[in-house]
C-alpha cells in the first residue's frame, strides 16, 4: 500500500513553524467545559502556531477529544474564550463563525465516512456542499487528486464497506483535505491501526503539513506517531494542561507521571 | 412519569425544529427524491401482498357472518367501505412503521454512533435538515400513495375471495364496490394517512437522532422507532374517528 503513495516521506520529520506571537491561529484562553456534574476541561489555555503539528496526550478521559471538537463546532464550551484567526469566535454572529470554521478539517477516530456512499460519492459529498457552484469536470479532477494523494485511486468505485481499517482513514483524510483547510484537528488517527499502517499514517501526516501548510492538532495515544508527527507536545491531565515541550523534553521530564507515557 | 414528561418535551421541540428547518432553504430535492424512492418504492411490493391478504381473509371471514343474517349480497360493499376507510390505512401505516421507522431508526443511530452526522456538521451540512427533513416529508407523502395502492389490491384480493365460493363477475364486483364507496369514504381516510406518514417518519427520525451510544443503542432506537410509531398510529386513528364523526362524515 505504501508503495501506492504519491509521495513519500524523505526525512521523516516535521516542518518546524515560526513561534510568533503573529503567526498564531488558534487560542484557548482559561477554556472549561463540563458534562453535567464531571468538568472535563478544568481550565486550558494554550497556543498553537501556523504551521506546526501540536501533539495531545494523555489518558482517556482526560477530555483531549472534547477539546478538538469546541474547536470545529461540534461541542459548546462553558466558560473561556477561543481565537481562531485572531478572531474571538465567542463575538461572531453565526454565517461568520461558519465561514472561519470552513477553513478547518476534522479526522474522526472512526473515520466516520457514510457508508451509504461509494469512496468517489465520500469525496463528493463535502465539496458540492461547500462550494455550491463548482462544475462536474473540476470535482471529478479534485477527487482523483485528492485520492491518489492518498493511494486509493484504484478503489475510487468501491463501498467504503469493503475498505480496510488504514484505507478508511486515509479516505477519511482525503476527504477532510480535498477542502484544502488551514488547520487539520486528527482524532486518534492511529488507533485501531497495525503499526505499519500506523507509520503510513503518520508519514501522510507530515506529507499534509509539508504539502497543504496546515497547522494541526494531533489527538493520540500512540507515542510513535506522536514522536514522528508533533512539533510539539502537550499532555493534559484531569482538565488542564499539564506538561509542554518537545518530544524530547517530555521524554526526558523530571515528573515522572510525564515520563511514564514515554516509557513503553 | 418526569422521564415520560421530558421526553415528550423533547419530541415537541424536535417538531418544532424541523417546522422550522422544513421552510428554510436551501432545500435538499435531491435527497428528498431518493428518501421517497427508498421509502416508497421500495415498499410498494410488501404493501402490496399484504394489501392482497387483507382483502381476501377479510372476504372469507366475513361470509359466514353475513350469510347467517342473509346479508351474504352486502360482502362487497362490506369489504370495500372496511379496507378503504379502516383497514387499508391503519394496516399499511403498520406495516410502514415496521419496515420504513424501525430502518430510519436504525439508519440515523447508526450514523450517530459512527459519527457520520458529525462528519456532516463539519461538511457545511445541517444534518437535520439532510437527513431529518428530507425522511419525514418523504415519509409523509409516499403512505398515501401506498395505501391508495393497498386499498387497490386489497380490493382485488377481496374480488378473488368471493369468487372462492361464489362466481361474480369483475364487471359486476367493482360496480358493486364503487356504488357503495363515497368520496366521504375516501377522504377523510387518505388524510389522515398523511398524519400516520409524518408521525412514523418523525418517531423514526427522533429516535435515531438521539439514540443512545453503542451498538445496543441502534437496537433500541429501532425498536422503539417501531413500537412508538405503531401506538402513535392508532392514536391519530381514534382521533380521527373522533373526528369525522362529529364532522358526520
Amino acid at each position: 500500500m505504501a508503495d501506492q503513495m504519491k509521495i513519500m516521506v524523505e526525512d521523516n520529520k516535521p516542518v518546524s513553524p515560526k513561534t510568533t506571537e503573529k503567526s498564531i491561529v488558534v487560542e484557548m484562553m482559561n477554556l472549561k467545559k463540563s458534562f453535567g456534574e464531571k468538568k472535563v476541561l478544568v481550565d486550558i489555555s494554550l497556543k498553537i502556531y501556523k504551521g506546526e503539528n501540536l501533539v495531545i496526550l494523555g489518558k482517556s478521559g482526560t477530555g483531549k477529544s472534547v477539546l478538538i471538537k469546541c474547536i470545529v463546532g461540534l461541542l459548546e464550551w462553558d466558560e473561556g474564550d477561543l481565537v481562531l484567526f485572531g478572531q474571538n469566535v465567542s463575538n461572531l454572529k453565526r454565517n461568520e463563525l461558519a465561514e472561519l470554521r470552513k477553513k478547518i478539517g476534522f479526522l474522526f477516530q472512526s473515520g466516520a465516512l457514510y457508508d451509504s456512499m461509494t469512496v468517489r460519492e465520500n469525496l463528493e459529498f463535502p465539496l458540492r456542499r461547500q462550494k455550491t457552484k463548482i462544475v462536474k469536470e473540476e470535482i471529478d479532477l479534485r477527487v482523483k487528486e485528492a485520492l491518489k494523494n492518498v493511494g486509493l485511486l484504484d478503489a475510487i468505485d468501491q463501498m467504503t464497506s469493503e475498505l480496510s481499517g488504514g484505507m478508511r482513514k486515509r479516505l477519511g483524510l482525503a476527504r477532510t483535505l480535498i477542502l484544502k483547510p488551514e488547520i487539520m484537528l486528527y482524532d486518534e488517527p492511529t488507533t485501531g491501526l497495525d503499526p505499519i499502517t500506523s507509520r503510513e499514517i503518520s508519514e501522510l501526516i507530515i506529507e499534509v503539513q509539508k504539502n497543504y501548510e496546515t497547522t494541526s492538532i494531533i489527538i493520540t495515544h500512540d507515542i510513535e506517531c506522536a514522536k514522528l508527527t508533533g512539533n510539539r507536545i502537550v499532555v493534559l491531565k484531569e482538565g488542564i494542561c499539564y506538561a509542554e515541550g518537545s518530544f524530547e523534553e517530555m521524554q526526558n521530564s523530571t515528573d515522572k507521571w510525564v515520563r511514564s507515557f514515554f516509557e513503553y | 412519569m418526569n422521564k415520560f414528561f421530558l421526553e415528550v418535551t423533547s419530541i415537541a421541540s424536535f417538531t418544532l425544529q424541523f417546522f422550522k428547518e422544513v421552510l428554510k432553504p436551501p432545500y435538499e430535492f435531491n435527497e428528498l427524491a431518493k428518501q421517497a424512492f427508498m421509502i416508497g418504492y421500495k415498499s410498494f411490493g410488501l404493501v402490496a401482498i399484504t394489501g392482497f391478504i387483507i382483502g381476501l381473509v377479510l372476504t372469507i371471514q366475513s361470509r359466514p357472518t353475513l350469510a347467517k343474517f342473509g346479508a351474504e349480497s352486502l360482502l362487497a360493499a362490506m369489504v370495500a367501505v372496511s379496507i378503504v376507510r379502516e383497514i387499508g390505512p391503519v394496516i399499511t401505516a403498520l406495516i410502514f412503521a415496521g419496515k420504513v421507522g424501525s430502518g430510519i431508526g436504525a439508519e440515523l443511530a447508526s450514523m450517530k454512533v459512527t459519527e457520520q452526522i458529525d462528519a456532516m456538521q463539519v461538511s457545511w451540512t445541517n444534518p437535520f435538515k439532510y437527513l431529518v427533513v428530507t425522511r419525514v416529508v418523504a415519509a409523509t407523502l409516499m403512505l398515501p400513495m401506498l395505501v391508495l395502492f393497498s386499498d387497490v389490491v386489497g380490493l382485488l384480493g377481496a374480488f378473488v375471495g368471493v369468487n372462492l365460493k361464489g362466481d361474480v363477475s369483475s364487471t359486476l364486483f367493482f360496480s358493486y364496490i364503487f356504488n357503495s364507496l363515497e368520496f366521504k369514504d375516501l377522504m377523510p381516510a387518505v388524510i389522515k394517512t398523511f398524519f400516520f406518514g409524518f408521525a412514523i417518519g418523525l418517531i423514526g427520525c427522533y429516535k435515531g437522532y438521539y439514540s443512545d451510544k453503542g451498538t445496543e443503542g441502534v437496537g433500541k432506537a429501532a425498536n422503539s422507532a417501531v413500537v412508538f410509531a405503531s401506538l402513535t398510529v392508532f392514536i391519530i386513528d381514534m382521533i380521527a374517528v373522533q373526528i369525522t364523526s362529529l364532522l358526520d362524515y
